[in-house]
């Protein structure tokens, strides 16, 4: 119901729906003004439509390149429980990354042209997943802070003006929940356990924690939200998620035992939040641009599992149209 | 890279009985019966649903966006189609 075209009746008196047309574009006005919602079928702005696409599918393929540092530790899980627990969440991150095609694709988007955006290298996915996952330690580190930090620029897209994401980022906030705790439940597990293992959580969160910030993206005077903030797609700066994000992680770090690499991270009392030391935003553009531990290897990977899947999905195409005629002349 | 998508298929779940069936999203499957697996796969990982409906995108008609005000402001003035339109004696004001 979503990608299919509907036929407009002839003579409409405001014209073709796609035109820019101001009348158009005050009814679209005063609905986000009202806190209302768009949904696909509606008119909106060319550059509306734009934006989520670039929005959505990149949050799309982020899921999915997502499972790849993850997937790295399926096989090599210390134990049953842990690996079914990690499969689960691995499994999610795919789930995600199929709502938020699904969601892309009502805004005229084919699914094809979604994942060749992915594969050519066309369309960015979050920096985070550029960085390797060299010990079990990682896993847990993951869950809390990666998965932390993204389900504090989610919560907000639940409330997005676009119907469809907004309905997809409620489904996958009530996951990611799960994603976040049983990270941190591992890691509590590890600080039970040797020096060795207590040492490789605190190895995990060095590596991890500045990568974590950034994820929030550039500090609010770099970056260009007017739009994004104007049509409701946008609701909570950079600056503010992730300071957010700092202070409900202080003391998740104290109770855990580890300490978070900075020596500038301290409460400051008259901002009520705590400081912390300046990011390195040369490695962040770095990654961004192509030149992280992992880029090569990771769309490598999306390639090769696009190329090697693809004689079953002709396959599974051919016998759907087999069975098809078949039924037809039966 | 030659690509041929699989079709779109909407998605709608009884999360339980006694409910209606929901639209909740929709997959690319090559035919019916995979459709309903890998809505099963995508949708209902932690028991969200008892039953499943896959219909074809392609099948769904839908009213246009733009005929919202002949479809539905007719409905807008005919308050005399809700209970409350009717100031009833107090005694009785529970019917
Ligand atoms: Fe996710
Ligand atoms: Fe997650």
């Amino acid at each position: 119901m979503y990608t299919q075209s509907l036929s407009i009746p002839d003579g409409d008196p405001k014209g073709p729906r796609k035109v820019e047309n101001p009348e158009y574009e005050a009814e679209f006005n005063a609905r986000i003004d009202a806190g209302g919602f768009i949904e696909a079928k509606d008119w909106m702005p060319e550059k509306y439509r734009k934006t989520l696409i670039r929005q959505i599918s990149q949050h799309a393929h982020s899921e999915i390149v997502g499972m790849l540092p993850e997937g790295n530790w399926i096989t090599r899980a210390p134990s049953l429980k842990r690996k079914a627990i990690l499969l689960a969440k691995v499994q999610d991150e795919g789930g995600h990354g199929l709502y938020l095609y699904a969601a892309a694709e009502t805004l005229g988007v084919s699914r094809d042209e979604l994942t060749e955006g992915l594969l050519s290298g066309k369309a960015k996915y979050s920096s985070i997943f550029n960085y390797p996952t060299l010990t079990w330690a990682d896993i847990g580190v993951i869950g809390w802070l990666v998965d932390g930090a993204a389900i504090m620029n989610q919560i907000p897209l639940c409330k997005c003006s676009y119907g469809p994401y907004a309905r997809a980022m409620i489904r996958v906030c009530k996951e990611e929940s799960f994603h976040q705790r049983q990270g941190y439940d591992l890691l509590l597990q590890m600080m039970k356990g040797t020096p060795e293992q207590r040492e490789m959580v605190q190895d995990a969160v060095d590596r991890w924690w500045f990568p974590s910030i950034m994820m929030f993206g550039p500090h609010d005077s770099d970056s260009v939200h007017t739009e994004t903030t104007r049509w409701g797609i946008k609701r909570i700066s950079n600056d503010d998620l992730r300071q957010k994000f700092v202070d409900a992680t202080v003391k998740q770090a104290e109770v855990l035992g580890v300490s978070l690499p900075d020596p500038d991270l301290k409460w400051n009392e008259a901002r009520g939040h705590y400081d912390f030391g300046t990011i390195d935003w040369e490695e962040f553009w770095d990654v961004v641009g192509g030149h992280g531990q992992c880029n090569v290897d990771r769309l490598a990977a999306r390639n090769k599992a696009w190329d090697d899947g693809a004689w079953v999905r002709e396959a599974a195409m051919a016998h759907a149209e087999k069975q098809a005629a078949r039924a037809l002349a039966a | 890279m030659e690509r041929k998508e699989w079709p779109l298929w909407e998605v709608f779940i009884r999360s339980r009985n006694g409910l209606d069936h929901k639209h909740c999203g929709s997959v690319h499957a090559p035919d019916a019966r995979l459709a309903l697996q890998v809505a099963r796969d995508v949708y209902t990982r932690r028991m969200e649903g008892v039953s499943i409906w896959v219909v074809k995108a392609s099948d769904i008609v839908a009213s246009d966006p733009d005929a919202k005000p002949e479809l539905f402001d007719p409905a807008e003035d005919k308050i005399y189609r809700h209970p409350t339109f009717y100031q009833l004696p107090d005694e009785v004001n529970h019917m």
